[in-house]
C-alpha cells in the first residue's frame, strides 16, 4: 500500500524526522486558507501516487495568496500521468543549502533491510546509481539487531554527508529505519533529504509503501489507503476479499491463483487480444464468492468477452460452474463467456454448465484453446 | 527416489484443529503421508481422527519425532509457529499459509539462518510438495500427477497444477514438485531447491515456473550455468502485467525494468535454458527432451 506524501510525512513526524509544518487540502479555498497559517512562501504539492510531479507542473511556489490561489486552482484535477489530482499539500517553503537522498527498503535478493544514502538527492536515483554509483552508499543490516546510530553515522560519514551534519544524517538514518521497522513498511525514502542553510536536516519529501498483510497490527494506518483515488472496482474487490488489477483491454479474466491468472494473460495477449483485467478468484471459492467476481468484471462497461480459466486444487469446478449459472441468472450478461474448467470435479462442472446450457457460453478443452476462442469472440469473430 | 517428502517423512501439523488444517492433513494422510501428530495451542490431549494433539512443538517432537512439519496456522501466529518447530528440531517446515507480514518473514528466514541453521523452510504462501507415489503434504491436487523424472519447482500454484498435468498428459510423471511460493521473503529459494533436484537420481529433468518480481530467476539462471548438468525448462508469468502493479503475490510487482518477465526470460535464455511462452510448450520442451 502507497502512501501519498503527506501521509507518509505524518509517519515520519510520528517517528522523530524532521518535516515542514503544512496541511493537506481539497478545495482552493482551503489552499488558501492554510498556506497564511503554514506562513508565505508555501510550496503547493499536487498528492498523487506517480513520480514526476515536478515536471509535469504539480508543484509550485507560491510567495502570497494571489499566487497560492492561482497554483491551487491550476493543480487541482490536473491530471499527472493518469493521476487525477484531488488533494494538495500545502507546505511552508524551506531554504535549501544541500539536497541528500535517504532510503530503506527490503532487499529480497539479500534477504535483510538496504539503507542507501547519497548526497545526490533531489534527482532520479536510479540515475545516480547507473551512472556514479560511487555516490550512493548501500549498507545492508542486520534484520534481527536493527540500525544503531554507529552505523547509521558510518554510512553518513561514507557518503561523505557535510561534517557538520553527520550526527543529524545519522539521526535522519536511525528515526528512518525506525519508521520502515515499526510501521511495517517495505519501503521509506526521502527525496530530497535536506539540509537547510541552518543546518538542520529535514525531509522534504516522503515516499513509503506499507505491507498491508501487516495493517492489522497498526490500526491508526487503516484509514492511510488513497480510496478517492483507486480503481472503484478494485477497491470494491478488495472489500469483497479478492485480487482484481485493472488493465486497459477489453477481455474481462478470472481464474484462480496469481500465477495460473498472470499466464492467462500472458496466453490471451499472445492469442492477440487484450485483457481487461487479472482477477484471482483464490483458492477455494465457492460459488457465491464466483459470482461476485462476475459482476467486478462485467462491471467494467469496456469488457466485450469474458474468459474463466479455472485448475482446480482447493477450488472445486462444481463450485465455479454452480457461481457461473448464478451469475447468468441475476445478471444476464450481454456478452460472450469462454469456460474452461480442469481440476478438483471437473467433470461435475462441465456437466452442469452443459446442462444449464447458458446462452453464449463456450466450453474448451485447454487453455491455449480458450484463448484463442476469447480473442475471437471480443472481436465479434466468434 | 524424490526430493524433501517421500516414505521416510512424519509430518506434524501446526493448526491441524482448524477447518482448513484438518482437511488437508487428512487429504495428506489418505495419500499416504505419516502424519504423525498436530501442534494447536490450548487443545493438547485431543487427537483429529487419532492423530494426536499438542499444546506445544517441544512435546510433538518429543512424543512423535517428526521431521516435517506443515504450517496451517493464521498469518499472526505463522512466523512464531515456524520458529517454534524448528526449535523443537523438525528439520523441514513447509508453511501453506498465506498473507503473512514481510517483516516477520524476514525476522523467520534471518533467525532460521542464525540460531537454526539445520532447518529448511519451504514457502510460505506455496502449495507445499508432492512426491508422487510417495508423500503429499500440503494442498497440490495429488490426483492429477503420477510417479516420474520430472522435477518441478515453482513459485505458484495453479500454475505449477497447470504445467505438470500437461506433462502427465503426455505419458511423463514427476519427482517431485515443489512450490516455494509467491511471498518477497521466501525461506527456499529456486536455487536451493534446484541444487536438490541435481544432487536426486531420479529426476532427468527440471522445470522450473517463475513469475515476474524479484530476482530468484535470474540467481537460478547463473546457477544453473555453473552447477546443472541436467536439463532444465523454465516458464516465466507476467509478461504483460504493467509496471508498479501487485498481482496477486506479494512478490509478484515488478518496479522499473528489473524483475520483468522479458529479463527473467532473457537471463535463463542467454545461460542455455530454454523458456517456453506457454505452460502448454512448457510441457512440450520438456516431453521433446525426454524423449530424447
Amino acid at each position: 500500500m502507497d502512501l501519498l506524501e503527506y501521509q507518509g510525512k505524518q509517519l515520519f513526524a510520528r517517528h522523530g524526522l524532521a518535516v515542514s509544518p503544512g496541511k493537506a487540502v481539497t478545495t482552493v479555498e482551503d489552499a488558501v486558507t492554510a498556506a497564511a497559517e503554514v506562513g508565505y512562501p508555501v510550496v503547493v504539492k499536487a498528492q498523487v501516487l506517480i513520480g514526476g510531479r515536478g515536471k509535469a507542473g504539480g508543484v509550485k511556489l507560491a510567495a502570497d495568496e494571489a499566487q497560492a490561489r492561482e497554483h491551487a486552482s491550476n493543480i487541482l484535477g490536473m491530471d499527472i500521468h493518469g493521476h487525477t489530482v484531488r488533494k494538495l499539500w500545502i507546505e511552508h517553503a524551506s531554504d535549501i543549502a544541500s539536497e541528500y537522498y535517504a532510503s530503506v527498503l527490503l532487499d529480497r535478493q539479500a534477504k535483510q533491510p538496504l539503507v542507501m544514502f547519497s548526497t545526490e538527492g533531489g534527482v532520479d536515483i536510479e540515475e545516480v546509481a547507473e551512472k556514479t554509483p560511487e555516490k550512493l552508499v548501500r549498507h545492508h543490516v542486520d534484520a534481527l539487531e536493527g540500525l544503531s546510530r554507529e552505523e547509521a553515522v558510518k554510512i553518513a560519514t561514507d557518503g561523505q554527508a557535510d561534517a557538520d551534519v553527520v550526527a543529524g544524517v545519522a539521526d535522519a538514518l536511525v528515526a528512518l529505519y525506525e519508521v520502515w521497522m515499526q510501521e511495517d513498511a517495505t519501503l521509506a525514502e526521502i527525496n530530497p533529504l535536506i539540509v537547510t542553510p541552518e543546518r538542520q536536516v529535514k525531509a522534504l519529501d516522503a515516499k513509503v509503501s506499507l505491507d498491508g498483510n501487516a495493517l492489522y497490527r497498526h490500526p491508526d494506518n487503516q484509514g492511510l489507503s488513497d480510496a478517492e483515488n483507486e480503481d472503484p472496482i478494485e477497491r470494491r474487490a478488495k472489500e469483497q476479499g479478492v485480487q482484481y488489477v485493472a488493465l486497459d483491454g477489453d477481455i474481462g479474466i478470472l481464474g484462480n491463483g496469481a500465477g495460473l491468472v498472470m499466464s492467462t494473460l500472458d496466453v490471451v495477449a499472445q492469442a492477440g487480444g487484450s485483457p481487461a483485467n487479472f482477477l484471482d478468484a483464490g483458492g477455494g471459492s465457492d460459488a457465491a464468492k464466483i459470482k461476485q467476481a462476475v459482476e467486478l468484471i462485467l462491471s467494467n462497461v469496456r469488457v466485450k468477452a469474458v474468459l474463466f480459466n479455472i485448475f482446480g486444487g482447493i477450488t472445486r469446478c462444481d463450485e465455479v460452474a454452480k457461481g457461473l449459472i448464478a451469475a447468468f441468472e441475476d445478471l444476464k450478461p450481454s456478452v460472450p463467456f469462454v469456460v474452461r474448467l480442469d481440476g478438483t470435479n471437473d467433470v461435475a462442472g462441465r456437466q452442469l454448465l452443459g446442462e444449464a446450457a447458458l446462452p453464449n457460453v463456450h466450453p474448451a478443452a485447454t487453455m491455449n484453446e480458450a484463448a484463442e476462442k476469447v480473442v475471437a469472440l471480443a472481436k465479434g469473430q466468434g | 527416489m524424490s526430493v524433501l517428502v517421500d516414505k521416510d517423512t512424519r509430518l506434524a501439523v501446526a493448526g491441524i484443529t482448524g477447518k482448513e488444517g484438518s482437511f488437508h492433513t487428512l487429504n495428506n494422510r489418505r495419500y499416504g503421508t505419516n502424519v504423525v501428530g498436530g501442534v494447536t495451542p490450548g487443545k493438547g490431549g485431543q487427537d483429529v481422527e487419532g492423530i494426536p494433539v499438542f499444546d506445544r512443538w517441544a512435546d510433538a517432537a518429543r512424543e512423535t519425532q517428526p521431521n516435517t512439519a506443515m504450517i496451517f496456522v493464521p498469518p499472526r501466529f505463522a512466523a512464531d509457529a515456524i520458529l517454534e518447530a524448528a526449535a523443537a528440531g523438525v528439520a523441514l517446515v513447509i508453511a501453506i499459509t498465506e498473507g503473512i507480514p514481510a517483516h516477520d518473514e524476514l525476522r523467520v528466514y534471518n533467525t532460521l539462518k542464525r540460531d537454526h541453521p539445520d532447518t529448511r523452510l519451504i514457502g510460505p504462501n506455496c502449495p507445499g510438495i508432492l512426491s508422487p507415489g510417495k508423500a503429499n503434504v500440503g494442498i497440490i491436487p495429488a490426483s492429477f500427477f503420477r510417479e516420474g523424472n520430472v522435477g518441478v519447482v515453482s513459485r505458484s500454484g495453479t500454475l505449477t497444477y497447470q504445467i505438470g498435468n500437461e506433462i502427465a498428459r503426455a505419458g511423463f510423471g514427476n519427482s517431485s514438485i515443489v512450490g516455494i511460493g509467491g511471498d518477497p521473503v521466501p525461506g527456499s529459494s529456486f536455487v536451493d531447491v534446484i541444487e536438490l533436484f541435481q544432487a536426486d537420481q531420479e529426476t532427468e529433468l527440471i522445470v522450473l515456473a517463475g513469475e515476474i518480481g524479484g530476482s530468484a530467476e535470474e540467481e537460478a539462471a547463473q546457477y544453473i550455468a555453473e552447477r546443472v548438468t541436467k536439463p532444465v525448462v523454465a516458464y516465466i508469468a507476467g509478461f504483460t502485467a504493467p509496471a508498479g502493479k501487485q498481482m496477486g503475490h506479494a512478490g509478484a510487482i515488478v518496479s522499473g525494468s528489473s524483475g520483468t518477465a522479458a529479463a527473467k526470460a532473457q537471463a535463463l535464455e542467454e545461460r542455455g535454458v530454454r523458456v517456453g511462452r506457454t505452460p502448454t510448450e512448457v510441457a512440450e520442451l520438456a516431453v521433446q527432451i525426454l524423449r530424447g
